[in-house]
């Protein structure tokens, strides 16, 4: 599999490490009433799509980035590469 | 007569005439031929043995999808069984064996199986084997495995001359007949980066074995110029010997290449492709009738192979069987070499006239053949119906060509029936970005393959945005299509092979077919038709045809099984390669550790010092105690390099590294370290270490040495995806420094003595502080932490300076007794201190469970502080830490095993904790142990049972505190 890396340019998937589920960006709020339901979920539950899914890949042998891979399970086919940093940035800059 | 060279032609080179044995006996033959030609032109027909019915057999083919010839190559843990005598390049000195027989290839005694035959059919084992169940691992199986199946393995280590290799390219062409090479020229002319993979030696496929001309040269001489065309094309890259064997999800080829004169016996490559053209050419099918399977029963491509590759004459006598035109080529060359033909064709209107000094029988049928170690009559029925034996030493013999659309199967593409050529050709459902070109879609004449290639490479430069170039095609032959199908030769008696190497006959189809396993996919099952190394090559499609025939259905309603990878034999050595890019890794000091005449052992990709036996010590346990009793009395060192050290810097680098640990950061002062305790988000104990603050805004953290490469991922995860907001930046600097631990009453005597620059009295340089000296002019950091309970530093120099410092700390030190100790020696200390460690981290441990809950912040949010606080985590009756001591002076408690009370059942369910870790400790005189007990804290004093029934151990153990040494930290604050 071929992630095309936004700094890198297109790398071999061997380069890195999944993590999984990009929901693990989303850290619920502790100070939240519901922080002990919204942890539970955050930590244990995921969605296991026949379809698209976004994941978290570590750069690991380059340059130590962790992207967001958008893929589809069925295909394998990679359909959007973004740097987390951006999205977390993003994400935090919407809510 | 049998095979013989022929004076000239051929594309071998006689001026270099190679020795090699066959079953220790002496041959030659010359540079260019395979194992199999240079026998055959020796006069050579048995080649191997059958698998089943241990039959003699030859070489049915000239190619890879050989099903008979298969031999062992090379001595001792070189032997490679299994080596297709088709496809093995002869090389001076070559030692090959064949396999499967015993005692001899002439003479196997298993060849009685074959009188057994009636009784072998298929479903033999499923209705045989069948009672006692027990007996199937014990008597049969064992049984059937030294009766049965090809060569084995030598059992020794393999030699590791395996190779892995990665391609990238635009265009990757498999195959470099006629097809593939106007693809890969087409496409190379365009610019693409091209790769041309090759099964053969050399470049041609089809057009070595044959008389045609391409461009007014010879097919051979073609090929080699479109070969040199394109090695002058920067941007592609040629591969000969390099077998493309299976296609994966998103683009991914697997080829094996085979590099004799390499380092490497075999290279792996995977290749990352954004296009394919599959021009594997195709493989021609035999026809079934009785006794099909004897030495001299050949392909009839093959035997015209034989002829114009390698200038071999198979045989004096020839019949040729055919169903089609082109195999009348094989007669016509033959004739032109002088040998004596006859063409007998299914056909009785047959087009055309008889080849010149060939006899041709229409409408005829081969009915039987007969020599036991080698063919020497053929019984032919003409059209007529009147059958007589002729005296024949080669039956070449064709019932079709079978497209190579294996690799187009390998995403579950389904080949579809295409009856104007008589084959199965690819299906609709390709592997993206594969495309496939010339014999291998089904197209039959040069021309068209040339053609076929031409506009597949051209549509690829299309695709990936590349003019193509224009250029003309070499005129070529491109003779009429008149392909047909000819599967079996029915109303006669006797044993008709399909399947050559798993032995699968017409009957076992019809066995099959009238027990119910008549479906395509329950054949292949029932008869393991197309399920030997060959994986069905040469014998599948003619199966099926068979069954289509013996149904009466047609052969698309009967429709075919699939092909999976590999293509063709992969050895798994290939695959496994040498050890993979997994280098070892030696700490600093690993040099002056291996002159001490230390003991090594590895620690994930790490090999680090176990023990440094002195002279006159008797066993490891001696050295150990020395070092564990010199630490605790005097002074010892040890390598601690493996950690993991991580620096982070920035404004809010506190700040970070206060939502990264458990316990609180923010305030550490500058100059000070402190225990770090890092969670998971489940609350669970990730790892430990030790945070160091140099300056306000520069930190150094440290890791276990398991954990180093997972906490610095867990770091940048938290830093990139959690908080980007935060001004703080990471690098591992694991390798950057040499890190020794000095520990023992006269640490700080032998440290005095070696480090400048910083003054190390205790009111000046506490328990836990930190901070920069000198080690010969050049910078050492110093910390004064302790993971053995002594009063102890770790000091840090470059990674480059590390053995200095070791010897300088032994030199320094004499005379403090000053002692060198190893992994296993920490070990002791640590245990003897409660302090945790890996068998403690599992991973399923709270700060609470190993002691530490009163480090938990509960003031600020930290990665595990929300989850942490669940009412399970919390349960007073978790498995805790604790001290074990065995109750008998002498015993030994063993890590592992499993804590019960007294009186209790020794069953899974009564179990009440277990042992993580235990060291025979020379201070304290006993075996001292640490172990996770429900309520443990709780339970100081009461006697258990330490149970070990994997080693088969029991002993009755105390509970005692952790802490065995110096619980109040006296010592380490000295």
């Amino acid at each position: 599999m071929i992630i095309d890396h936004p700094l890198c340019g297109p790398r071999d998937a061997r380069e890195f490490t999944v993590l999984g589920d990009a929901a693990w960006m989303d850290r619920p709020d502790p100070a939240a009433p519901d922080a002990a339901e919204a942890f539970h979920a955050y930590a244990c539950l995921r969605a296991n799509p026949a379809g698209v899914t976004r994941e978290l890949w570590w750069h690991e042998h380059g340059d130590r980035s962790w992207l967001v891979v958008t893929r589809d399970t069925l295909s394998h086919a990679v359909l959007k590469v973004e740097l987390a940093e951006d999205v977390a940035r993003a994400s935090k800059a919407a809510r | 007569m049998t095979g013989a060279r022929l004076p000239e032609g051929g594309l071998i080179d006689r001026a270099r005439p190679l020795g090699f044995t066959f079953d220790g006996k002496p041959f030659a033959g010359f540079q260019g031929d395979t194992l199999a030609s240079a026998l055959i032109a020796s006069g050579v027909r048995v080649m191997g043995r059958s698998f089943k019915y241990h039959r003699p057999r030859g070489a049915l083919t000239m190619g890879s999808e050989e099903p008979n010839a298969l031999v062992g190559v090379g001595e001792g843990p070189d032997h490679e069984p299994n080596v297709r005598a088709t496809t093995l390049e002869l090389r001076e000195g070559l030692r090959a064996v064949s396999q499967n027989r015993w005692p001899s290839l002439r003479f196997d005694a298993l060849a009685l199986n074959d009188l057994a035959a009636p009784l072998l059919g298929a479903g033999f084992y499923y209705k045989t084997f069948m009672w006692p169940a027990t007996f199937w691992e014990r008597v049969y199986e064992p049984l059937i495995r030294r009766a049965a199946g090809p060569g084995a393995l030598s059992g020794a280590p393999a030699p590791g001359r395996e190779d892995r290799a990665f391609a990238h390219c635009d265009l990757l062409v498999i195959g470099a007949g006629p097809a593939g090479l106007a693809a890969a020229l087409a496409a190379g002319r365009a610019g693409l980066r091209v790769i041309v993979a090759d099964e053969d030696a050399r470049p041609g496929g089809r057009l070595l074995a044959e008389r045609l001309e391409v461009g007014g040269v010879s097919g051979a001489d073609w090929a080699a110029g479109a070969w040199a065309e394109l090695a002058s094309m920067a941007q592609v890259r040629l591969m000969s010997r390099a077998c493309v064997f299976g296609v994966y999800d998103g683009g991914v080829y697997g080829v094996l290449q085979r590099t004799p004169d390499g380092p490497a016996r075999n290279v792996y490559w995977r290749i990352h492709a954004r296009r394919a053209v599959l021009a594997a050419g195709a493989t021609e099918r035999p026809v079934a009738f009785p006794d099909n399977d004897r030495p001299g029963v050949m392909l009839a491509g093959a035997v015209r192979a034989l002829l114009n590759r390698w200038a071999t004459l198979a045989g004096r006598r020839v019949t040729v069987f055919a169903a089609h035109d082109e195999a009348w080529r094989t007669a016509a060359d033959l004739a032109a070499a002088g040998a004596e033909v006859r063409l007998v064709d299914v056909r009785e209107d047959a087009p055309g006239t008889a080849p010149q000094g060939v006899e041709l029988v229409r409408g005829g049928r081969v009915t039987g053949t007969r020599g036991r170690l080698g063919l020497t009559g053929v019984r032919v029925r003409d059209g007529r119906g009147v059958e007589c034996w002729r005296e024949a030493d080669i039956l070449a013999v064709s019932g079709g060509w079978s497209p190579a659309v294996h690799l187009t199967c390998h995403h579950r593409g389904r080949p579809v029936w295409r009856e104007d050529v008589a084959a199965f050709v690819p299906g609709p459902d390709l592997p993206p970005g594969l495309s496939v070109a010339g014999a291998a879609a089904g197209a039959v004449s040069t021309a068209a393959a040339l053609c076929e290639g031409d506009a597949a490479g051209r549509a690829a430069a299309e695709a990936l945005g590349r003019a193509p170039v224009r250029a003309n095609l070499p005129e070529a032959e491109d003779a009429p299509v008149s392909a047909a199908a000819f599967w079996l030769v029915e109303g006669v008696k006797g044993r008709a092979w399909v399947d050559f190497q798993n032995d699968v006959t017409v009957k076992d189809i019809r066995t099959a077919e009238a027990e119910g396993f008549g479906a395509v996919e329950h054949l292949k099952r029932y008869t393991t038709m197309g399920m030997a190394t060959d994986q069905g090559r040469v014998g599948a499609v003619l199966g099926l045809g068979v069954l289509a025939e013996i149904t009466g259905s047609g052969i698309a309603e009967t429709g075919t099984t699939i092909f999976r990878p590999p293509y063709a034999p992969v050895p798994l050595a290939a695959i496994a390669g040498a050890h993979g890019f997994r280098p070892t890794r030696r700490p600093p000091t690993h040099g002056w550790a291996e002159k001490r005449g230390a003991v090594f052992v590895e620690v994930g990709p790490w090999l680090r010092a176990q023990y440094f036996p002195r002279p006159g010590e008797t066993g490891w346990r001696q050295t150990v105690d020395r070092e564990a009793l010199a630490v605790r009395e005097a002074v010892g060192f040890c390598d601690v390099s493996t950690l993991g050290k991580i620096d982070v810097q920035g404004a809010d680098a506190a700040v970070f590294l206060d939502r990264l640990y458990a316990n609180p950061m923010l305030k550490l002062p500058v100059g000070r370290c402190r225990y770090g305790l890092m969670l998971r988000e489940d609350g669970c104990v990730m790892d430990d270490g030790t945070v160091a603050r140099l300056a306000e805004d520069h930190f150094v953290v440290s890791t276990t040495t398991g954990g180093a490469a997972g906490v610095f991922r867990h770091m940048e995860f938290c830093r990139q995806c959690l908080w980007p907001d935060l001004d703080v930046s990471l690098v591992s600097v694991t390798e950057a420094w040499a890190q020794t631990a000095v520990a023992g009453p006269r640490a700080r005597d032998l440290l005095s003595r070696v480090i400048e620059g910083l003054d190390l009295a205790d009111e000046a340089f506490p328990f836990l502080a930190c901070g920069e000296g000198r080690f010969e002019g050049a910078p050492a950091r110093l910390f004064r932490i302790s993971y053995s309970g002594e009063l102890a530093y770790e000091v840090a120099v470059r990674a480059g300076r590390g053995e200095r410092l070791a010897e300088a700390l032994a030199a320094a030190g004499a005379d403090l007794g000053a002692t060198p100790y190893g992994t296993e020696a920490m070990g002791v200390l640590r245990i003897e201190k409660g302090h945790v460690a890996g068998p403690e981290l599992d991973g399923r441990t709270t700060p609470a469970d190993l002691g530490l809950a009163k480090m938990v912040s509960t003031k600020k949010d930290f990665i595990g502080a929300t989850l942490l606080r669940r009412e399970g985590l919390a349960d007073p009756a978790r498995p805790a830490l604790v001290g074990l001591r065995p109750v008998v002076a002498g015993a030994g408690v063993s890590p592992g095993a499993h804590l019960f009370a007294q009186g209790a059942p020794v069953d899974a369910g009564h179990a009440e904790g277990r042992v993580t870790s235990a060291a025979f400790s020379p201070n304290l005189g006993e075996t001292v142990a640490l172990g996770l007990l429900k309520r443990g804290p709780d339970r100081i004093g009461e006697r258990l049972r330490a149970v070990d029934p994997l080693r088969g151990r029991e002993a009755m153990v105390e509970v005692v505190s952790p802490h065995r040494i110096d619980p109040e930290g006296g010592r380490l604050r000295a």
